[in-house]
């Protein structure tokens, strides 16, 4: 099982529902947010573009954060979900450095806290709250095992790219393009 | 301006902030104290209790659930999938709605206004036995004097309904709301003058099935009217063409084939280019024309001249384009739909530019059809018993002469500011506003007039859930609950099936709040108006309504939201060709308006030049975010999170000019010489015109105990002091204001 997001940035319009509906099914603090939206404004007037993308932990396959976590809190669970433990964290921040898409943030309660494609509702064979609340539908969510995952159909039949291959992360969140 | 009341900065007089009892936590405090009583990890949906409701937050009304955990902690409000409004998915303010409940500068308890002995006014925390006996005491007072039609009420919102029963028993029918004559009004004059019938709210746009869509300054999806945003959405996915014009790049335009990037206020220009070369390369829907039109002859000479290469002249759109996107309309007849937007209030010939709109619709053959517009149906509920109201004798129209604004069909909001200001023409004025959930100060243009009108009122009452700007200028506050704590009207709008939904508590109201069917039925109760109110609780009301319609409220409490079927098969009334008569004079679908030439206006629309800024001002453009309804939610913590204050756009060429880098801060002065309270950010961006600059609406709060909304941003409305008045029905075209950079803190001679 690998789960994995979708992001269709030629349907998102930015309108950050994917953020309150984090912040509210997950109880992250005001002033936090677990995702967010970037607007890429390319072009000078009238020839121009917009990409819009609503971001959050890639659940690298291959994670710097993992790696670098002295305790252990940070670790990958089944399905490939990246979890920090919080009662294990020290919050000494080595994870929220070395994370190349700066995912990570310092929960005001002293442990590092970031996205965690709502494990909670996903064993529960529910999609993540943001999935679920996009009202353009442009998050798509499931297991890449799985052909018939919704994940798995829209990353077949679309263009995509990750963010920052480079970084050599292998990242499971996919922007349709 | 000198007014009867100081415009209260409570903090100038002194006394404020502890008199109202506002003290705000500040937000670190709060955070803690939420995470620290509850748990900070996430609360499976099994471990908490949910209660219907629909949102609140704008007019859309979608039908939801609040979640509540084990405390009785409002925690998370999620759509309900059998709703039409919201198909389970809330947009980002009703989802933020939790923070309404939670905000900690909420009224708390009424509150009325003192005086001091050296002249200075605060506000003094009142029990509501004393804010409403006071209330009470003043309106009988007008009544015994001047008669109830001095009354009156502005109202905004599904609680507006209590005060408009209210004060239609008192015998007053000054009852209106900002979204007529400050926005939709002239859309729906000019489809009831064509079509017989107006566009509705939600509005009847099938863009769901539509293969081309046309947004005319309309930016959906920077306007979450969720399902709007939900259908365009689908549309893309259809495959659908969608064509924007728009002088800003709105996100609607980036998903557009076509962005006709337009000079602003040249609209009708473009859209009787489009008629020309609908009707002049035969690709209107001829058969729908034959049978259903009257005045197409008229139409064809009127539009004779108004060739692509004259509209490139105003509009700077080129001939090309607008023909190659006439076509891809006339393409996709009739699944095709140009958007009469909502907010539709901007140059003062407004009534006509959504006439052509309407007219574009009918040449191809859009309006009845599969992806133009359907015909809603809704659920007509019985009224509850109450005995027949009173007959006003007078009304606010008689502030103006006869065959002013002849085809008005709602009270004007901005014609109640007239009357309430005395003249010698007028025997009485107005005397006496309710306030209800709308900040005049934000939502009426021209504040120096509703300034004055408020300043000759005998009495202002406020019932709000914050504290708006307006609340600063009233005489008595009444704190009202949030609508996740209070029973309200079923909603009952016209959709594609017809639905109702529930709105009931999720948790006791908050402080001392109370509903707004209580503030009503208690004030009702003083003013010996207590047979209109004949119920104990609102629940009472609701029930006896459902069971008339084959449901109850121990029913819609379990499911929220209910079908019913349509009472007639006519979705598509249009569709094959059938047989219809038009609610106008001719029966027809008037290209050439009958009823607007026997009011003596333009029966067919014609273009004017609009004012242009003069050299070194920029037209003031405004508009919506995604995650604010108006200034109603700049203080939600949820929604101030994502969007702190407003950003004046502006082209980097005009900023270079200017030498504005972005991120700087600035103030704007408008044509007027007003001034902005604030300084407010430069947003250096492509995505705009160079001939005009462009606010987010609702921002620039003057009222210190909105903690976190203060101070933030520029205020759109204040910048808005002229008018151009839609000579047809009284709207109020707010565009045609202009304004120039500040980029020293201004003086205070220049604010006087
Ligand atoms: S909710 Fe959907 S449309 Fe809105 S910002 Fe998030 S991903 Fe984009
Ligand atoms: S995105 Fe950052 S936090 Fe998430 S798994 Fe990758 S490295 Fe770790
Ligand atoms: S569109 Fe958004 S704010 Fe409006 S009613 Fe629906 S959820 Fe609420």
């Amino acid at each position: 099982m690998r789960y994995a997001m979708a992001v269709d940035t030629k349907k998102c319009v930015g309108c950050g529902d994917c953020v309150v509906a984090c912040q509210t099914e997950n109880n992250v603090p005001h002033g936090y947010c677990r995702d967010w939206i970037v607007e890429n404004v390319a072009g000078t007037y009238p020839k121009l573009e917009i990409e819009l993308r609503s971001e959050r932990c890639n659940h690298c396959e291959n994670a710097p954060c993992v790696r670098c976590c002295p305790t252990g809190a940070s670790h990958i669970v089944d399905g490939g979900i990246v979890l920090v433990t919080h009662d294990e964290c020290i919050g000494c921040g080595a994870c929220i450095e070395s994370c190349p898409y700066d995912a990570r943030y310092p929960h005001p309660e002293g442990y590092v806290d970031k996205c965690t494609f709502c494990v909670h509702r996903v064993t529960d064979g529910e999609n993540p709250a943001c999935v679920d609340v996009c009202p353009t539908h442009c998050l798509h969510f499931g297991d890449l095992d799985d052909p018939n995952s919704d994940v798995s159909k829209i990353l077949k039949n679309r263009k995509w790219k990750v963010l920052a291959p480079e970084a050599g992360t292998k990242p499971q969140l996919y922007f349709l393009t | 301006m000198k007014t009867r009341r100081d415009f209260i900065k409570i903090s100038a007089a002194g006394v404020g902030a502890a008199a109202i009892g506002l003290h705000a936590l500040s937000w670190d405090s709060v955070t803690a104290q939420f995470v620290a009583d509850g748990d900070t990890s996430p609360v499976s949906d099994e471990e908490l209790t949910n209660y219907p409701t629909f949102c609140e937050v704008c007019f859309w009304k979608c039908a939801g659930f609040t979640y509540v955990d084990k405390k009785g902690n409002i925690r998370k409000i999620i759509g309900n999938k059998d709703d039409p409004h919201s198909n389970g998915r809330f947009c980002p303010r009703g989802t933020g709605g939790v923070g309404m409940y939670w905000d900690e500068d909420r009224l708390q308890t009424p509150l009325i206004r003192e005086t001091k002995a050296d002249g200075t006014q605060y506000f003094r925390k009142a029990s509501w036995d004393e804010a409403l006996n006071l209330v009470a005491e003043k309106m009988n007072k007008l009544r015994l004097e001047h008669g109830p039609e001095c009354l009156a009420l502005f109202s905004h919102g599904t609680g507006g309904k209590h005060f408009s029963h209210l004060v239609k028993a008192y015998g007053s029918p000054n009852i209106t709301a900002p979204s007529f004559a400050q926005c939709r009004g002239p859309r729906e004059v000019a489809f009831t003058a064509t079509y017989g019938e107006d566009v509705m709210s939600p509005e009847r746009t099938d863009i769901r099935d539509t293969k081309c869509l046309v947004l005319i300054g309309s930016h959906i999806g920077e306007n979450m009217h969720n399902g709007q945003i939900q259908e365009m959405s689908e549309a893309i996915d259809q495959g659908a063409t969608i064509i924007t014009v728009d002088p800003r790049f709105s996100t609607a335009a980036s998903k557009s084939k076509y962005w006709l990037p337009i000079k602003p206020a040249t609209d009708i220009a473009l859209l009787l280019a489009w008629m020309h070369v609908i009707i002049y390369e035969d690709l209107y829907d001829k058969a729908y024309v034959e049978k259903y039109t009257f005045g197409f002859k008229e139409l064809k000479e009127h539009v004779k001249n108004m060739t692509p290469e004259w509209a490139y002249g105003i509009t700077t759109i080129d001939p090309n384009v607008i023909r190659k996107t006439a076509r891809e309309m006339a393409a996709a007849s009739p699944a095709v739909l140009v958007h009469p937007g909502r907010h539709v209030t901007w140059y003062g010939d407004d009534t006509q530019r959504s006439r052509a709109i309407a007219i574009v619709n009918a040449l191809l053959g859009s309006w009845g059809r599969r992806g133009g517009f359907y015909n809603p149906e809704k659920v007509h509920l019985p009224k509850y018993p109450a005995p027949p109201y009173p007959k006003p004798k007078r009304s606010w129209r008689d502030a103006y002469p006869p065959g002013k604004y002849k085809l008005v069909t709602e009270v004007l909001s901005t014609g109640i500011c007239d009357a309430s200001i005395p003249n010698a023409d007028l025997d009485c004025h107005l005397r006496g506003w309710i306030v209800y959930g709308t900040n005049l100060m934000a939502s009426l243009p021209d504040q120096k007039k509703t300034l004055e009108a408020i300043s000759h009122l005998d009495f202002l009452v406020v019932i709000d859930t914050m504290p708006m700007d307006i609340v600063q200028l009233a005489d008595v506050v009444l704190p009202e609950c949030t609508y996740l704590e209070r029973y309200d009207p079923i909603r009952t709008s016209p959709h594609r099936e017809p639905y109702i939904a529930l709105r009931m508590p999720a948790a006791e109201p908050k402080h001392e709040t109370k509903p707004g069917w209580w503030i009503a039925k208690e004030l009702a109760k003083r003013l010996g108006l207590g047979d209109y109110f004949n119920y104990e609780n609102y629940e009472d009301v609701l029930d006896w309504q459902l069971k008339k319609v084959g449901s109850s409220l121990e029913e819609m409490k379990r499911i929220g939201v209910k079908k019913f079927n349509r009472e007639f098969d006519d979705l598509y009334f249009l569709q094959n060709l059938e047989d219809f008569e038009f609610n106008t004079n001719t029966g027809k679908i008037e290209l050439y308006s009958t009823e607007l030439e026997m009011e003596g206006y333009d029966p067919m629309p014609k273009y004017t030049h609009h004012e242009e800024p003069a050299d070194g001002y920029y037209r003031l453009n405004y508009g919506r975010a995604p995650m604010h309804t108006f200034s109603r939610t700049s203080n939600n913590h949820n929604l101030w999170d994502l969007m702190k204050e407003n950003s004046v756009w502006i082209n980097p060429k005009v900023a270079k000019l200017w030498d504005i880098e972005n991120g700087q801060y600035i103030w704007l002065k408008n044509q007027d010489g007003i001034v902005t309270d604030f300084p407010v950010k430069a947003r250096v961006t492509e995505r705009i015109r160079w001939d005009s600059v462009y606010l987010v609406h609702g921002f620039g709060h003057t009222d210190k105990k909105l903690t976190r909304a203060y101070g933030h941003g520029a205020s759109d409305s204040k910048l808005v002091s002229k008018i151009h008045m839609d000579p047809i029905m009284g709207g109020t075209g707010m565009r045609g204001n202009f304004v120039t950079f500040l980029k020293e803190k201004p003086g205070k001679e220049v604010n006087a």
